[in-house]
């Protein structure tokens, strides 16, 4: 091993060793890899160009392959997302889950209320007679989709042509609601479309950056990583940090001379309207600016003038000094880049509080520039393929479904009659596709690489609804998971590494992920699943031909490409090839771009025009509509929206009864329901069952120990866990929510203790976004068991216990390799192309 | 002003016949939960404009419903006072509350217009405010029946 290269357990160093990594110069690059089984480099048979699916980064790597099977992962150095690095679920958890032997190889079908294996021809034959069935006896509004962030582009278009123009239904949803529609919403109503203003590169331009509900060091590891080495370089940023809980992110803040704001869940409007006060109190935004770009200040100045920092302090259980520390470092700072993620996506105001973050950026131009950046994050890897391909509430091509012309270019690229493709109103949202399957009027619901039974909010209802007899469920997936329990036909598909597709991460930098291996037994693609769907259902067009006239990735991506033509979304300069190296590549890429586009709105012109932009905007109150008639009347011409809405209280407040805020959340070592996490030992031994998190304030009133088992319980549910003594503030408690029941063997807690975080969640959503609120409902937890030990939370994260306290350090993970590449690879598109760092001839221990 | 009390009156009575409905379409349908919660949140809405009219009534004194009342209602907005079940009963129940809000807004128009007649900034403020607010109440209502109504005409159990 040279002295560049070093052997290291991922679990117990989350983030690795530092790269140092200087203002306005290039990230080093290291490559990190792991092969299983103590296989070498050497002995691989061949590498197969891929990106990482288990967070939403979107990091660059290649699939090992040997003797047919996927043995290790490796980071691909010249990838401008991750310059070579991997986190850990990435390096652990990639690979496991296809060898796995509970994998479904083969379609189910319920038989005599039992899932018995069967033949692709009797489960596909099945779907298509019910299908057919109800398409005619109540036409194409008992027919609903409900998907994933987990499907490749080409699997998301050609799902969104069968259910808008095959089948003429406006139910379709991903579950890509529940994790990143606020960012799509905060994205239209502030610029008018979708589309990520930022990129990755501000990390390395910025003087500060704010992170708002965003742990980033649990959510994205590896762009945590490059923050990390701007805080080991020269010109650090400050950290400004969002969150009840004292995470990471807070820890670094603190180190960073920035701000660890800790509001009251259900609160962050009110934070929100106070650091924009601040920022016009102080004269920080750029009065010029505003008025040329911008629509909507005096609105805006006028909603947030009563939130004096006093004031917000009070609504917020915070210091107004800290709000007013925290508003000058944005006021103040040269270059600031924000991110957003959960603790405002999915927390009351949700889209409202992050729409004001773009605000704050609009008021100071801070957008457009290197440094100067917004990243809405979102929560999976090809939930931006999602939005974007139309398969989860909006229309392809960030099209507008209030705006006939849009509607008609789809029409003439499907050669539909425009009346086909629901239009009347935004599709459904998911939320609201789940209360008509409850009522029956929504009778087939196909589920997709995705499980509603543990993600969505109040589990038990969802349970009812989809165990059922009023609504007719298929479920396709990897494994039989506590959803695919309570199907009447499951389809086994191929997973990651087993098919080809493309996808988007949130930098907009899209990847392709050739196949490596087979998928085993009769598991097929998600796109062949849904192109025999099409088949068998004889879906045409206007002139009977075939409706979906591609059979495969490669066909389907050029198709979608059409798509994508002239819009702000432009695929059009893009192919397989030149997406196999060296790097993935930010759209829009067309002529104009052919290497495609660091940031958005360098002009600054912001898709707002009334013929071009992807809705109208909404009361960020109601989430009423506005018409065509009133946005043209505000000639938007290229200008942004300020918006802004008062705060308003959370719809469930703490009482005696339930006198404690509860949120639910992720750990860094598992990823949604575990369904490939836990089948990666290092992953699951580090998190091996649930727990909840209480302040020390809190659990000495309560009388609770670290360990002791405790009840917590809301209206609606009542879950049974370890207790951590922790590092949320008082008044809040945390639990992860990827814990459900398929690993005892079950779809529910069967009379058992139940451990779903969602058994405790409430059914409400955003008025503007719909996504579900994980965050605001209250609770109270009570002690029912001595501790046997320390509970299973990791304490290398947020959930480690407060400083002083000392529990093992998480740990376990088998060898992993991180190798320093010099010289930096250069990296298209980079503003710090030709200034990189001297390139670090050995790392620096002491990962943060 | 020997007439803008009556007006006022009648507003006053609008405004809380709107409010109660809110109410009561909400909790009538809270299996609805975005129905649910912003008939919460516009009920607010509506009460905090009964606020805002005390002043006004203040000054000016308001005509209540009675036998002495000049121009008496003819058409009596009892509000909803019970709701529908079902798709359609939600729709119908979110039509009562519409036209229930367009009096709201009609009212708060003539009160508007004589307020500029009298010069009377205090009252122009607050019925423009007003105004607009009962608009967005408008648009939500109408945006949710759009959203609904498909699914309720064609194919709801």
């Amino acid at each position: 091993m040279s002295k560049a290269e070093a052997a290291m357990d991922r679990i117990a160093d989350i983030w690795g060793d530092r790269t140092p990594h200087d203002r306005a110069t290039v990230w080093p690059a290291r490559v990190d890899s792991y092969l299983a089984d103590g296989i070498t480099e050497a002995q691989v048979d061949r590498w197969v160009i891929s990106a990482c699916v288990l967070c939403s980064n979107g990091c660059g790597c290649d699939i090992a392959v040997k003797d047919g099977r996927m043995v290790g992962i490796r980071g691909r150095a010249t990838d401008v997302v991750n310059h070579g690095r991997l986190g850990p679920k990435g390096l652990y958890g990639s690979i496991p889950f296809a060898a796995s032997g509970d994998r479904l190889t083969r379609p189910l079908i319920r038989q005599d209320g039992e899932l018995v294996e069967t033949t692709w021809e009797a489960a596909m034959g099945r779907v298509v007679e019910v299908s057919q069935r109800l398409l005619r006896e109540k036409g194409p509004l008992s027919h609903g989709f409900y998907t994933s962030g987990q499907l490749f582009l080409e699997e998301y278009y050609t799902l969104a042509i069968i259910g808008k123009a095959g089948i003429g239904t406006p139910h379709m949803d991903g579950n890509t609601r529940l994790c990143t529609a606020t960012a799509a919403a905060a994205m239209k109503e502030s610029f008018g479309c979708d589309g990520q203003p930022g990129s990755y590169t501000d990390i390395d331009w910025c003087d500060a950056i704010f992170l708002f509900g965003h742990n980033m060091p649990e959510t994205q590891t590896v762009l945590w990583m490059r923050i990390l080495d701007r805080l080991a370089g020269d010109q650090p940023p400050k950290i400004v940090c969002v969150d009840p809980r004292r995470t990471k992110v807070a820890e670094a803040a603190e180190r960073t001379g920035g701000v660890h704001l800790a509001p009251l869940p259900g609160t962050n409007q009110a934070l929100m309207n106070g650091l924009i006060r601040e920022l016009i109190a102080n004269s920080w935004h750029d009065r010029e600016w505003v008025d040329a770009h911008t629509l909507g200040f005096d609105d805006l100045a006028a909603t947030v003038e009563p939130y004096t920092p006093e004031h917000v302090g009070e609504i917020c259980g915070i210091d107004p000094a800290d709000l007013r520390r925290a508003a000058a470092i944005f006021g103040e700072s040269e270059r600031v880049l924000s991110t957003v993620l959960q603790g405002f996506y999915q927390s009351h105001q949700a889209t409202a509080a992050s729409v004001a973050v773009n605000n704050l950026h609009l008021l100071r131009g801070m957008i457009g520039k290197p440094g100067a950046g917004i990243l809405q994050m979102n929560g999976q890897p090809t939930a931006q393929n999602n939005r974007e391909c139309g398969a989860d509430g909006d229309l392809p091509g960030f099209r507008n479904w209030d705006n006939e012309k849009h509607v008609q270019e789809l029409a003439a690229l499907w050669n539909v009659d425009p009346l086909v493709i629901p239009h009347w109103a935004p599709p459904t949202h998911a939320m609201q596709m789940m209360r008509y399957a409850e009522q029956g009027s929504i009778s087939f619901l196909w589920i997709s690489a995705t499980n509603p039974v543990v993600s969505m909010p109040e589990s038990a209802r969802i349970r009812r609804i989809l165990g059922g007899d009023q609504c007719f469920v298929v479920v396709q997936d990897l494994f039989l998971t506590e959803t695919a329990r309570l199907a009447d036909v499951v389809l086994p598909a191929s997973g990651w590494g087993e098919k080809t597709g493309t996808f988007t991460n949130v930098s907009r930098t899209v990847h392709l992920s050739d196949k490596a291996v087979d998928p085993p037994g009769e598991a097929k693609s998600d796109l062949d699943i849904f192109l025999l769907y099409a088949e068998r259902m004889g879906f045409t067009d206007k002139d009977g031909a075939p409706l979906v006239r591609w059979r495969t990735p490669e066909e389907a991506f050029g198709a979608w490409q059409e798509c994508s033509r002239g819009r702000p979304v432009d695929y059009t300069g893009l192919s397989y090839d030149k997406l196999r190296g060296p790097t993935g590549i930010a759209w829009p890429c067309n002529t104009q771009a052919p290497d495609g586009t660091d940031r958005l709105y360098t002009d600054p012109v912001f898709p707002t025009d009334t013929d071009q932009c992807e809705n109208y905007g909404h009361d960020l109150l109601t989430g009423g509509t506005v018409t065509q008639q009133e946005h043209l009347a505000m000639n938007p011409a290229g200008r942004a929206f300020l918006k802004g809405a008062p705060y308003q209280p959370p719809h469930e407040q703490v009482s005696a009864e339930y006198p404690l805020l509860y949120s639910t959340g992720r750990t860094v070592y598992h990823f949604h329901t575990r369904t490939k996490t836990a089948r990666a030992a290092a992953l699951q031994q580090a998190a091996p069952d649930a727990w909840v998190e209480l302040s020390e304030t809190d659990a000495t009133g309560l009388g609770i120990g670290e360990g002791d088992r405790v009840a917590v319980e809301s209206p609606r549910g009542r879950i049974e866990v370890r207790a951590r003594i922790g590092r949320v503030r008082p008044g809040a408690v945390f639990a992860p929510f990827h814990y459900g029941y398929w690993d005892l063997d079950a779809a529910g807690p069967d009379g058992g203790p139940a451990r779903d975080a969602n058994e405790l969640t409430m059914t409400v959503w955003d008025p503007v976004s719909k996504q579900p609120l994980f965050k605001t409902a209250a609770c109270r937890v009570t002690k029912i068991g001595d501790a046997t030990g320390p509970a299973s939370a990791p304490s290398t994260t947020a959930s480690a216990p407060p400083d002083g306290r000392q529990l093992p350090a998480t740990a376990g993970g088998e060898p992993t390799m991180s190798r320093i590449v010099t010289p930096t690879p250069d990296y298209p598109n980079d503003p710090s192309l030709g200034t990189d760092s001297p390139a670090p001839t050995t790392t620096i221990a002491g990962s943060q | 002003m020997p007439h803008l009390d009556t007006y006022l009156g009648l507003l006053h009575h609008a405004e809380q016949t709107l409010t109660d409905s809110f109410v009561t379409v909400g909790h009538g349908h809270q299996a609805e939960a975005d129905v649910y919660h912003t008939c919460e949140s516009l009920a607010r809405m509506s009460l905090e404009h009964e606020k805002q009219l005390a002043p006004v009534v203040a000054r000016y004194g308001e005509q209540r419903r009675g036998e002495d009342v000049e121009e008496p209602e003819r058409l009596h907005a009892a509000g909803v006072a019970q709701v529908r079940a079902g798709a359609v009963g939600l729709l119908r129940d979110l039509q009562d509350l519409y036209l229930l809000a367009t009096l709201v807004h009609s009212c708060w128009t003539v009160v508007l217009q004589a307020a500029q007649g009298a010069r009377d900034r205090e009252l122009i403020e607050i019925a423009q405010q007003c105004m607009e607010e009962t608009s967005r109440q408008l648009t939500w209502i109408q945006t949710r029946i759009k959203v609904g109504a498909p699914q309720a005409l064609l194919i709801a159990p």
